[in-house]
């Protein structure tokens, strides 16, 4: 028998049932986070929360303060600044953080910088190499965090799925998948050998989905280029990119207006959109229920090689 | 592009966590890649990245090799097989699931059973044509070992066997009375054929003598059963504090709902108290549920701190020291009775050691066997000493304050999960008695501050030699000492013991043992032992008060020991004579900050031990 034929059709008719379901499963989920987070605070001696901007850090944020109310959050925040983020980011992070009153650090590796390393002289790999998991490998050191805790999703990408909560890195911050740290019940083991930190991840077990349930639940506001608008796009190794500065015009094709949104953020130049017209959250939810593609399909860095993520997870990426 | 309707579904079932589990080869991440394609949820960049993937390795046209959506590493796929446990979310018309897919290999037991410990059904797979294996035999006791409430078996590969109701029957009657035995509350049996999508999402025309339901409408109507519901309790997380004066215990409720005004009393100390304000999220809130994350405050300034328990006043949890419980081995160094560990239960952590292992289990045939060290993959029934009275509960009657982990001291490591069956002597009165005479009293009266010298070092260090000239030398100034030498007890008090690790560590805690009563009546004692390994001299020093265990590390190094050999052991060693010597074939872990470090290459004996006298003098003034 061949695949085709008995798979159901997706969408609408098969999704929305469980809807009923969700509201107490949102806050399975929310306590579970919160828990993560207050056994963080308590079991390492200096952690910090790496704030990426994006919608899954917004949530982070929601839960990190849900869980330490009304005491404010015992760690700042970490962003590590590629500095090809959209301008739109740049002005949500910094707002956030003035109107929360947040411990805001933002890191950039200088060296990087001054050799000039960009996405699009040096390609996804490089850049990402040397501006985002070099430059969290320096973070981490100069400040000497031992714990980094993140917003990564095991439904995200499938090295993803196979992470812990509390996720050991070894020296250099290597993640070795081979010799993971077992993990039982809620039962969460912070205790770090000579030379390791650890990763945790309060999102582990929510998907796009719930993230987006409870963004609208709880009102939680994100970055607006996650919502349908006319934007100046360009077609760019299969991708649509979003023009978002005059950096390197040149280089790219004809730009033109379309309706487009981003289900995943990062650099602008590495960042897919996608044609859409949910400009609102409903409409937003709606289109995610029947979608039939992948989250990180329009991120140009995990199509380098067959198993991207997992090297850079390796090197110590986010 | 479609709204979502407005119409009310059917009712929806709370979500299910699965853990999918069995042999090498069963089939478990077939039967989920195939469940997820054929309820079309497998996104369509990753269905056609599966597609060039079977293409590439040169499966035969439209052959598709479901197991390769789920194992996501590298080494994995190169190797065709799973190593740790992939999680995958999905939803259908009727359910959300959370499933770990989880590995077969005895190797990567650890990991199977990280996937399964949440599990509120583990789904079996059996290959039909194969037959039971090792491997079924030891996930299913596991299973019943973590508490997972229902088990289904997924008799797969049905094809292979012309889908015979026979063979399906004869599969599942031991597997049902396993289960039976080891007590998992309800085990179902469902023949399916992954690969060729029968009876997973409808019953196949192939097997029409099966009367249930296809896999999936099983997964979508199970009911997992209500864990018991007992009376409330708090794990203190964290204690917050906020301006002005808040106070309050963050935490996960358990066992049930708390409400404004309720009696409760803190463990273990047992203060009493009462609820005066409960917060979830930004609200206070009059009552909160089960698997709320709340912050409680009391009524009266109490001590509280993390790893208390906040419980219900009719209701409290019992607390004990020393308990028996079941658990699975993990780490690749064996478990030995006698070495310190962490237990974490809750939010807790206490020292703790296994103070005799019962017996352990044997997969195969459930025997209980001797044993004296437990390795990787194994289960055993043990006794468990904690170092000061704790909350807990049976694991069977309340799994969140009987589940507990043990952790090597060391590395950090995860080495062990368990469940506590029962305590073996209540703490019933939770302040310890103080006895009338104590050790202050009795060492005042020789005008001394009783003290445990430890010399460690390598054979042939000097350890012996310095520890005598300073008895010497402390008998001249008129205190009272006593001196131990490792190698004299061994003619007597320790003359059942040989030199494997299990008996090191044993010969040390009888030492240890021997010394702390020494202090305890006073004495200044000598200890002269090789103790090689750090963690069983962290065990000796948890024997004592504050300031009382001094380590005393007499440093050679390896190659000066070897020259002297006063009674030619590593002549002896090297030539193969004997086995596990230290220094020679078997490890020596120096101390990392000892009280005393002596530089035993470089310095006389008679140097070295006014070093240490200069050491003892200048603390204690007579
Ligand atoms: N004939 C037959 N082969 C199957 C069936 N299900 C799985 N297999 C094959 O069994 C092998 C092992 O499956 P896999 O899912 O990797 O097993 P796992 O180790 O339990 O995850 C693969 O080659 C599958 O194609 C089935 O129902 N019938």
């Amino acid at each position: 028998m061949s695949a085709g034929d008995a798979r159901r059709e997706p969408g609408t008719a098969t999704i929305p049932a469980a809807m009923k379901a969700d509201d107490a499963h949102l806050d399975r989920l929310e306590a579970e986070a919160i828990h993560v987070f207050r056994e963080a605070a308590a079991q390492f001696r200096q952690p910090v929360l790496l704030y990426s901007i994006g919608k899954d850090s917004s949530v982070l944020l929601h839960l990190a303060r849900k869980a330490f109310h009304p005491a404010r959050i015992p760690f700042p925040l970490l962003h590590i600044d590629t500095g090809w983020k959209f301008r739109e980011m740049y002005a949500f992070r910094d707002r956030v953080a003035r109107e929360l009153g947040l411990r805001l650090i933002v890191h950039v590796n200088e060296e990087g910088r001054a050799r000039g390393i960009n996405p699009l002289d040096h390609g996804a790999a490089l850049h990402t190499e040397v501006m985002k998991t070099e430059a969290l490998r320096q973070a981490l050191a100069l400040h000497g965090f031992d714990a980094a805790i993140g917003g990564a999703r095991r439904d995200e990408e499938r090295s993803r799925a196979k992470e812990r909560v509390f996720s050991v890195r070894h020296a250099g911050q290597r993640w070795d998948p081979r010799r993971q740290r077992p993990e039982f019940w809620e039962l969460l083991n912070g205790r770090l050998g000579p030379g390791e930190t650890m990763r945790v991840f309060p999102l582990s077990d929510w998907t796009e989905l719930d993230v987006w349930l409870y963004v609208r639940r709880e009102g939680i506001e994100v970055v607006p280029l996650y919502f349908a608008k006319e934007r100046p796009v360009v077609e760019h190794q299969g991708a649509l990119i979003v023009l978002d500065d005059p950096r390197f015009a040149d280089r790219f094709g004809p730009v033109r207006l379309e309706r487009v949104r981003f289900r995943s953020l990062g650099c602008w130049p590495l960042s897919g959109a996608i044609r859409s017209d949910a400009d609102t959250l409903d409409a937003l939810i709606a289109e995610q229920f029947a979608s039939r593609h992948s989250e990180r399909q329009g991120r140009l860095i995990d199509h380098d090689e067959a198993a991207s993520m997992e090297r850079k997870k390796r090197e110590g990426y986010f | 592009m479609s709204a979502v309707p407005a119409s009310p579904p059917a009712p929806a079932l709370p979500p299910l966590r699965l853990a999918i589990i069995g042999s090498v080869d069963d089939g478990k991440s077939t039967l989920l890649g195939r469940l997820l394609a054929d309820c079309g949820l497998v996104p369509e960049d990753q269905w056609q990245a599966l597609l060039a993937e079977c293409r590439r390795r040169g499966l035969p046209e439209g052959e598709i090799e479901y197991a390769w959506l789920n194992d996501g590493l590298e080494a994995e796929r190169e190797q065709g097989i799973t190593i740790d446990v992939a999680w995958r979310y999905f939803r259908t018309a009727r359910r959300v699931f959370i499933v770990a897919d989880c590995p077969g290999h005895e190797q990567y037991t650890r990991n199977m059973a990280s996937g399964l410990s949440r599990a509120e059904l583990a789904v079996l797979l059996i290959d039909a044509s194969r037959g039971v294996t090792r491997q079924t035999l030891r996930h299913l006791r596991i299973a019943a070992l973590f508490g997972v409430p229902g088990v289904l078996l997924a008799v797969n590969k049905m094809d292979r066997v012309g889908f015979s109701r026979e063979r399906f029957e004869e599969l599942v009657a031991p597997l049902a009375a396993l289960a039976r035995e080891l007590r998992i509350p309800r085990l179902e049996a469902i023949p399916i054929a992954a690969r060729e999508g029968e009876n997973l999402l409808r019953p196949s025309a192939r097997l029409p003598w099966h009367g249930g339901p296809s896999l999936l409408a099983f997964l979508e109507s199970y009911r997992v059963p209500p864990p018991a519901r007992e009376a409330a309790r708090l794990a203190v997380s964290l204690v917050l504090r906020a301006e002005p004066e808040f106070r309050g215990y963050a935490g996960t409720l358990a066992g049930g709902g708390i409400a404004l005004g309720d009696e409760v009393v803190v463990l273990p100390s047992g203060q009493r108290s009462r609820v005066a304000e409960i917060r979830r999220g930004f609200a206070a809130v009059p009552r909160a549920g089960a698997g709320d994350a709340v912050v409680l405050r009391l009524a009266d300034e109490r001590d509280v701190g993390r790893g208390d328990v906040i419980a219900a006043a009719r209701a409290p949890l019992a607390v004990a020291d020393q308990f028996a419980a079941q658990l699975l081995w993990l780490d690749e160094e064996p478990l030995l009775p006698g070495r310190r560990y962490w237990l974490r239960l809750a939010t807790l952590e206490v020292g703790a050691q296994v103070t005799e292992i019962r017996h352990r289990i044997e997969i195969e045939s459930g025997q209980r066997l001797a044993a004296r060290r437990l390795e990787a993959g194994e289960i055993a029934h043990l006794h468990l000493a904690a170092d000061r009275p704790i909350p807990f509960a049976p694991f069977a009657e309340e799994r969140p304050f009987g589940a507990f982990l043990l952790v090597d001291r060391e590395r950090g490591a995860t080495v062990a999960a368990g469940a506590i069956e029962y305590a073996l002597r209540r703490a019933t009165n939770v302040h310890w008695q103080p006895v009338a005479l104590g050790a202050e009293a009795r060492a005042r009266i020789k005008g001394q501050r009783p003290r445990c010298l430890w010399f460690t070092g390598l054979p042939a260090a000097g350890k012996s030699t310095v520890a005598d000239l300073l008895e010497q030398r402390l008998h001249a100034l008129g205190y009272h000492t006593m001196l131990l030498d490792g190698d004299n007890l061994r003619h007597g008090l320790n003359r059942d013991l040989g030199f494997t690790p299990e008996d090191r560590v044993e010969n040390i805690r009888r030492v240890a043992e021997v010394a702390r009563l020494m202090c305890e009546a006073g004495l200044i004692v000598l200890v002269s032992l090789v103790s090689p390994y750090r963690a069983d001299r962290a065990m000796a020093r948890s024997l004592f008060r504050a300031g009382e265990f001094v380590e005393v590390f007499v440093d050679v190094p390896p190659e000066v020991a070897a020259a002297r050999d006063p009674k030619g052991l590593y002549a002896k060693a090297r030539a193969g004579l004997i086995p596990n010597f230290t220094g020679v074939n078997a490890p020596y872990e120096p101390p990392e900050a000892p009280e005393i470090r002596l530089p035993a290459a470089e310095e006389p004996p008679e140097r070295l031990a006014e070093r240490v006298l200069a050491y003892l003098l200048e603390g204690s003034p007579r």
